[in-house]
């Protein structure tokens, strides 16, 4: 075995760079994604830096960072509280969806994007990103506030429907027909269902087998069933992202508590990979041009976002301010859009372009309007 | 008194009651152990005011000084992970024909074969409590077994 120095030392460097800038968004209380993404945006064809030898792992450990990004995600939440969600904001998640994909879908028409597009641009604007809210939702002390279940009852019901959406994408974008997409999306559900009933049922069985006192075993058994079950899902064209998200829903209990653990240094660290790799295949120089684009898109949607959030709130009982906190709570996109850019943007070109700029202004532009919405 | 319960999906529950003086009280309790407190703010009633923040153990110290159901919590934790299995609480009435007699004499374990794990009295918590433990008035009993079974005892205590 040869250590190859440059992967090592481009690795590093980009390492380095992106925990200076990560601590700098901290600082200001913003989220590092859309430096993560600026960082790969100066990379690689058309940056300042070119990275040869860190490139293959980039785009290796990209794939790695979207499985492991819903693979935490599935842990996070259990089967009972996607219920009780739906029981209370059922019409919420309705709300959101319409006011909230619509834009983009008419975005994608207008930019003449072909059906792949319009599908990837709704979705890049309808779903909200968990990561960042749940955390700017404990740094703003909001925990205790009456809208707060609102909002992340609104996040748990985006990220289920994430797993109906992400196949029916995933086969338009390899050139499936749209009953093709229908059908695999009828297959996931079912593998939803399953993993429901799976998770409900015999979820300590699940815990005993996979658990393991020590954690080395766990984080293997789980990140190897998670991998393969991914490839099989990706396989059959029902989405890696999908696959590793069912799996995560099936581990209950302490196991769940401990895999959380193991696995989100590991998270951290591969999505951020796939941050910068996503930064890394959008040339800047295409970005210009779409900027207008993007920055209308993001005023727009945040708008819709507002009034998605501020109906959920309501029916919590929030007043005003507790609306409008709502509402502001859930303008910032993230890790998900960049997953559906991810998975289309290879085919879709001109999609990238506009959604990358995007995303990056609704991440950096959501939590501060939400610190501002006292 | 009623206690809202609100479910805070990939964060825990949040328990909401309003004291004496009309204030509301929230406390957040995360998945992880830890708790929060909060004070809802009398202009703004959607916003909670953190008052402070408990580890786990630190939960555990302030909930043996303001009394003893936390006792009841770990065991729901642990029902959570058996289907089928629940937790519950008894009060033994004034008027139960077990006041004054030994806890083995209503052979509840036999007749219901749901278990009773400890006995909170006053403000303390019998934990494992033996056959031989006398029974008070207002004595409550920590019950886990089967729903049928817990209402056997309750039964049981009640009637004999």
């Amino acid at each position: 075995m040869s250590i190859s120095a440059p992967l090592l030392f481009e690795l590093g460097a980009i390492l380095v760079a992106l925990t200076v800038l990560g601590s700098l968004a901290r600082r200001f209380g913003l989220s590092p994604i859309p430096l993560y993404l600026l960082t790969g945006l100066f990379l690689g064809t058309g940056g300042i830096a070119d990275v040869p030898a860190a490139t293959g792992f980039v785009e290796t450990g990209a794939s790695i960072g979207v499985v492991l990004l819903l693979l935490t995600l599935g842990v996070e939440f259990s089967v009972s509280e996607f219920s009780e969600s739906l029981r209370r904001h059922l019409p919420s998640a309705g709300v959101d969806l319409v006011l909230n994909a619509i834009p983009g879908a008419v975005a994608g028409w207008l930019l003449g994007l072909d059906v792949v597009g319009i599908v990837a641009l709704a979705g890049i604007t309808y779903i909200s990103s968990s990561g960042v809210i749940a955390r700017l939702l404990g740094d703003l002390d909001r925990l205790g506030n009456r809208e707060t279940p609102a909002v992340l009852s609104v996040l748990v019901l985006e990220d289920f429907a994430m797993a109906a959406y992400l196949p029916v994408l995933t086969v338009l974008a390899s050139g499936g027909t749209l009953v093709q997409a229908v059908v695999w999306t009828a297959v996931a559900l079912g593998a939803l269902g399953m993993a429901f009933v799976v998770s409900f049922r015999w979820g300590h069985h699940v815990g005993r087998v996979i658990g393991h006192p020590e954690d080395e075993q766990l984080l293997l058994r789980v990140l190897g069933l998670t991998l393969i079950v991914a490839a099989v899902a990706e396989h059959l064209h029902a989405s890696a992202a999908v696959g590793a998200f069912l799996v995560g829903l099936t581990l209950t209990g302490p196991t769940a508590d401990r895999a959380r653990m193991v696995l989100n240094p590991l998270r951290d660290l591969f999505a951020a990979v796939f941050f910068v790799a996503i930064g890394l295949t959008v040339d800047p120089s295409d970005l210009l041009p779409m900027l207008p684009v993007a920055l209308a898109l993001a005023a727009v949607t945040a708008v819709t976002k507002i009034i998605s959030g501020a109906y959920a709130a309501r029916r919590e009982g929030a007043a005003r301010r507790g609306r409008l906190r709502a509402g502001t709570a859930l303008i910032a996109r993230g890790e998900f859009s960049l997953v559906i850019i991810g998975l289309a943007g290879a085919s879709v070109s001109a999609l990238s372009a506009v959604a990358t700029p995007y995303v990056f202004i609704l991440a950096i532009v959501g939590p501060v309007l939400a610190r501002f919405a006292k | 008194m009623d206690v809202e319960e609100t479910l805070l999906p990939g964060v825990g529950l949040r328990y909401e009651f309003d004291n004496c003086d009309g204030e509301r009280v929230a406390v957040v309790a995360y998945r992880g152990g830890d708790f929060e407190v909060f004070l809802c703010n009398a202009g703004d009633p959607d916003k909670a005011q953190r008052l402070f923040r408990l580890r786990e153990r630190e939960a555990d110290a302030l909930a043996q000084i303001l009394g003893a159901p936390r006792m009841v919590e770990s065991y729901v934790d642990l029902t959570k992970e058996v289907p089928g299995l629940e937790a519950g609480q008894i009060e033994i009435g004034a008027d139960s024909p077990y006041v004054g007699r030994p806890l083995g004499d209503t052979k509840a374990r036999t007749r219901t074969a749901a278990s009773i794990v400890a006995i909170v009295r006053d403000e303390q918590v019998l934990a494992s409590p033996g056959p031989a433990e006398e029974l008070h008035a207002q004595d409550v009993l920590v019950v886990i077994g089967t729903a049928d079974g817990i209402a056997a005892v309750r039964q049981l205590v009640d009637q004999g």
